[in-house]
């Protein structure tokens, strides 16, 4: 039996980090990979999609239904497609919470949420309890659809040659009527893919100040994160956000200023391979965590920080 | 307009958990527990939609054991109408898996045919962030997960979702199953006088079996550990040697 893998493409944009991250997932469940590419002119995010490594084909699907990654018209697709498939898979972003579980109701079985260890292909670890425990489930259902922590997968390489095979859109019943996104534009990289995060917290006091973060990071090439205080405050809009509550990251350095570490902050960002803090309380739960910990007020260690590495 | 507010009994969100000895699970007795944060946040929506005249009642209703009680009156102190428990657990430590509570969510619906389903987006013990979906899924509605604003018109509504870069503006059609997010609003203080109220309002108690629906898990909890601890690493005492040892030891600039 083979995985379908669903690919999350906005807008006939392949989001290619989280789909190749995921991918490594699906490999892990062992069988034929198939990748799901729908949206609106699905073509040339579908050719890109034949490029990772891993796949067997592609499926390509176009249609507007599609296009904002709707979860009603992309359930009654996957359900047409189901009964080739024992794996149903998804990255555990905004796109795949919103449809697995959609998905998994209409096949009768229990989905499998933000899988961070496949261990079997009915056995895996995903976290409860905002990453205070982690359990090991079996699913004893004949499908198993499951979201995928995509932080705990490395990405497959380019360098595949899929074939891809174009499908036509299936009937549905529900299109939601799509209003319109807000994004906020940054050149900045993508929070979930970057390498370097630099991140602000309770502690920066105010949104002018995150000017502070956003410099340091643009000399790093960073991506900016924020904690759940500091976007509460208002400081940060919440896509910055990092935590149980935010995007669960994983970047070569995690840069933390101002931030104390509150457990909800912690299950976001503490797979990071080296942590830095910086904080002028030195009790903060943060330094339990972090590599590097610099005691220091940070209005005075982060510009300081940002000209040192001119 | 009637309004259907699923509400979960879950560890309090400021309280630690920890995991059991026989990583069976984690330590749920005599630990403070609580409606579940995003739960609450979806009763106050309810409540502001019958303050601003678009619902009529809300039907608050709770699935797991009998303290579960508790919970519902917290949501009849707020401001609900009525309320109904479905016994499906004896013991706290068993969960009843999102399917199988929106199997009995779907029952209730067919019973009580509201307008609006609204729930929270997860329960913040088993972080499975399904039901709203899947009871969605089984009623054959549409669904607007992530909820940060709630546009309710007289058949349809206008929901803004928290996406991965941004928010998304989706028109869906009523009846819908609506999650709530965060920063959908804050949750009103209960009173001590209406928490006298609502010791008053219905509460009806009924079982799985009243509705035909088997709660048995699909999924077997294999065992619950604690997550590797990460050691904590050593401090520096000045910027300058923070650039070193990033440059230098971990050579990650």
């Amino acid at each position: 039996m083979s995985v379908l893998l669903v690919a999350d493409v906005p807008a006939g944009q392949l989001a290619t980090d989280v789909t190749a991250k995921t991918l490594s997932a699906a490999r892990a469940l062992g069988g034929e990979v198939h990748g799901l590419c729908a949206s609106s002119n699905a073509e040339t995010a579908a050719a890109e999609l034949a490029k990772l490594d891993g796949l067997d084909k592609v499926l390509c699907v176009s249609s507007d239904n599609y296009a904002q990654g709707q979860a009603e018209p992309m359930t009654d697709l996957i359900l047409s497609l189901a009964s080739n498939y024992e794996h149903i898979v998804f990255p555990a972003n905004a796109f795949g919470k919103n449809i697995a579980p959609r998905v998994a109701a209409l096949l009768d079985v229990m989905v499998i949420s933000d899988v961070m260890t496949v261990i079997g292909p009915d056995e895996f670890e995903r976290p409860i309890y905002a990453g205070n425990a982690i359990q090991t489930v079996v699913s004893g259902d004949s499908k198993k659809v499951l979201t995928v922590r995509t932080a705990n997968f490395d990405a497959a390489a380019a360098g595949g040659n899929a074939a891809v095979e174009t499908l036509a859109a299936a009937d549905s019943a529900i299109v939601p009527e799509w209003l319109g996104n807000e994004v906020q534009k940054s050149d900045r990289p993508e929070l979930t893919s970057a390498k370097i995060i630099v991140s602000g917290g309770r502690g920066v006091g105010s949104a002018d100040n995150f000017s502070l973060i956003t410099a340091l990071a643009d000399k790093l090439g960073a991506a900016v994160g924020a904690s759940r205080a500091a976007v509460d405050a208002g400081y940060a809009p919440n896509d910055w956000q990092v935590g149980q509550t935010g995007k669960i990251v994983a970047p070569d350095l995690y840069i933390a200023v101002g931030i104390s570490g509150a457990i909800q902050h912690l299950a976001g960002m503490k797979d990071s391979k080296v942590i830095v803090a910086i904080n002028k309380d030195e009790d903060a739960p943060i330094f339990q965590v972090a590599d590097y910990g610099l005691v220091a007020d940070l209005f005075n260690a982060v510009p300081e920080l940002t000209k040192a590495l001119e | 307009m009637k309004v259907l507010v699923p509400v979960k009994r879950v560890i309090d969100y400021s309280v630690k958990a920890r995991v059991k000895s026989d990583q069976s699970g984690v330590e749920l007795n005599n630990v403070k527990m609580s409606i579940n944060p995003f739960d609450e946040i979806a009763v106050e929506e309810a409540i502001r939609l019958q303050e601003a005249g678009k619902a009529t009642e809300i039907v608050v209703v709770s699935i797991g054991v009998d303290k579960a009680q508790e919970t519902l009156r917290t949501a009849l102190a707020m401001g609900a109408d009525r309320a109904i428990l479905i016994q499906a657990a004896d013991s706290v430590d068993v969960d009843i898996e999102p399917l199988a509570v929106a199997k009995l969510l779907a029952k209730v619906v067919e019973e009580e045919k509201p307008g609006l389903v609204i729930l929270g987006k997860q329960a913040i013990d088993n972080d499975m962030n399904a039901t709203g979906q899947m009871l969605a899924a089984l009623l054959g509605w549409p669904q607007a997960t992530f909820a940060s604003k709630v546009d309710i018109g007289a058949d349809s509504a206008k929901v803004t979702r928290e996406v991965d870069d941004g928010m998304q503006t989706l028109k869906i059609s009523l009846p819908a199953v609506i999650t709530a997010d965060l920063r959908l609003n804050e949750p009103r203080y209960v009173k001590l006088p209406n928490i006298m109220k609502a010791k008053k309002k219905p509460l009806d108690i009924k079982t799985p079996a009243d509705y035909g629906v088997d709660v048995s898990p699909r999924l077997t909890v294999k065992q619950v550990v604690e997550p590797p601890a990460r050691s904590a690493g050593i401090k520096v005492g000045s910027v300058a040697e923070l650039i070193g040892k990033l440059k230098n030891e971990a050579g990650v600039i």
